[in-house]
């Protein structure tokens, strides 16, 4: 691989031991996947920052990566961490996992990472352009920014995220190369898709199908920016799906090749089954929404159906900081808080500790949540649309 | 066999295969080594020690600080091979200094093979 003059006086050790570290990894990984050289990144999104996704050993990684004075090169945001940083007292987070959650914040802080604190970089100071190169770790992240904006990343991991922010460069492979953008197989969609959680069950079941393929959707008319995000967060957790294609939405879908590709048909009968396979619970205790972080535009169409209705159950809606705070001034939040229901900043169902805040069945409207809460929080999950949660059981 | 070395390193042990591709994050519990997701042909078998085989893997890119944590907590699996070893895996591999290899035919190894593996080299011996 071509590495510039700089490059090997950073594998000399010239600039200190962390860029040494942080550039021999990302230098493998280009041996490793056929890269020509590095390229630069204009942005970084860095995964691992919950303290219940990498404890100790994650919390020492990264204070000792803080301790030499590392700074990031690059605009780099955070993913959630396990707790609202603020409110956290409030919604009951045990003590000792607060003062090692605060501990990994710091850490970050001291790099130079900045505090966006989302899976929804995109919607929180961190939008790249079309072709841009980036390096960003958060699988929905990766999704949304190569397939909705035409940037381009690979599906990278938390700590080679770190590294690329730490050099400002990451090898030239896989998704950064046009011909590699190209479609691996096209989803040709029978279904009519009426909800977010419509896109996510497709998401699911298609992930499950193709692994790491690259999909490109027919028959698909119209999709909100929420119902794409909520389409790759679920093909990137039943596969490893970084890019997808939709003809006449997504940006690249008329550019990429796709004669003599696959075709394979998805109807109202799989989108059931993927219904009926995540929900092993019935009666939730709670409602989590938010999983990728609710953008403004979920949170007023929550509030506008919601009304002067007081909730019958809990209701969690997981977003940025950022995003929370224009609802806040918009008066949503104080109402919603009012009638029940909390606007949760920072973190989300998924990465906060609740299996020991009390809650057994949990209702969601994210493939992805119900995916991951039955293993990381002991819960059981009812995946349904959001108006049909909101209906049947807090309305 | 020969594959590509991911990590280097040499490891032997019983081989655990997986026809399934795997997630770390949500999959594998980097506290006791145990595969955790609901439905998983591995699920509540331990990897530690194990040399664990697995055509790719899939989800959270939040796999590599897993990996990374099972190696710290001592339940790391001795070594890691694949089909194809996607980038998560990779850095998670290398950083925790675990010996990975791809690129090679898994479908020859049964779970309980033993199995020498030179990662440095990317060779893969079934005993």
């Amino acid at each position: 691989m071509y590495l510039t003059r700089e490059q090997e006086r950073i594998l000399e050790g010239e600039y200190g031991e962390v860029m040494e570290r942080s550039l021999r990894l990302l230098v493998k990984l280009g041996e490793i996947y056929g890269a020509d050289r590095m390229i630069p990144v204009s942005s970084v999104q860095v995964a691992g920052v919950s303290y219940k996704s990498i404890g100790d050993p994650g919390l020492e990684f990264l204070e000792d990566l803080a301790a030499g004075g590392t700074r990031v090169r690059v605009l780099t945001t955070l993913n959630p961490a396990g707790m609202d940083l603020i409110d956290w007292r409030k919604l009951g987070v045990p003590l000792d996992f607060a003062a090692k959650q605060l501990k990994i914040i710091e850490a970050f802080r001291r790099m130079g990472v900045a505090m966006t604190i989302t899976c929804t970089p995109y919607l929180a100071g961190n939008l790249p352009r079309f072709a841009e190169h980036i390096a960003w770790s958060e699988s929905s992240a990766v999704s949304f920014a190569n397939s909705v904006i035409g940037a381009r990343t690979n599906r990278e991991g938390g700590p080679s995220a770190l590294a690329a922010a730490i050099c400002g460069v990451t090898p030239n492979y896989g998704l950064h190369l046009t011909e590699n953008r190209n479609p691996s197989v096209v989803v040709k969609v029978s279904a009519e898709l009426k909800s977010s959680s419509d896109f996510s069950a497709l998401g699911y079941c298609i992930g499950k199908i193709i692994g790491d393929g690259i999909p490109y959707f027919k028959g698909v008319k119209w999709a909100s920016t929420d119902q794409l995000k909520a389409l790759g967060a679920a093909m990137a957790v039943s596969g490893a799906v970084g890019l997808y294609h939709i003809e006449g939405l997504t940006p690249e879908s008329e550019s990429v090749e796709t004669s003599g590709v696959e075709t394979i048909e998805v109807g109202a009968e799989e989108l059931r089954r993927v219904y009926e396979e995540l929900s092993t619970g019935e009666d939730p205790d709670i409602i989590m929404l938010g999983c990728p972080h609710a953008s403004l535009d979920e949170i007023i169409a929550f509030a506008s159906k919601l009304g002067e209705k007081h909730l019958r159950k809990p209701v969690w809606i997981c977003t940025s900081r950022y995003t929370k705070d224009i609802a806040t001034r918009m008066g949503l939040v104080e109402r919603i808080e009012r009638l029940g229901g909390r606007i949760v900043a920072d973190t989300c169902a998924v990465v906060s500790p609740i299996e020991r805040m009390g809650y057994k069945t949990v209702g969601v409207d994210s493939g992805k949540a119900a995916s991951y809460l039955p293993s990381l929080c002991g819960q059981k999950v009812v995946f349904r649309s959001t108006d049909y949660l909101l209906k049947r059981w807090v309305g | 066999m020969r594959g590509r070395t991911i990590s280097p390193g040499k490891a032997c042990g019983e081989a655990l295969v997986s026809k399934t591709p795997i997630s770390f994050y949500g999959g594998v519990d980097p506290k006791t080594g145990i595969v955790m997701e609901r439905g998983h042909e591995l699920e509540g078998k331990c990897v530690k020690g194990k040399i664990l085989v697995f055509p790719k893997a899939k989800g959270s890119t939040v796999g590599s600080y897993v990996i990374y944590g099972l190696k710290r907590n001592g339940v790391a699996p001795a070594a890691i091979l694949n089909e194809d070893t996607e980038p998560i895996v990779a850095a998670g591999t290398i950083l925790a200094g675990i010996p990975c290899v791809d690129k090679i035919d898994i479908g020859k190894i049964r779970t309980g093979d033993k199995l020498v593996v030179d990662a440095s080299e990317g060779i893969v011996e079934i005993e």
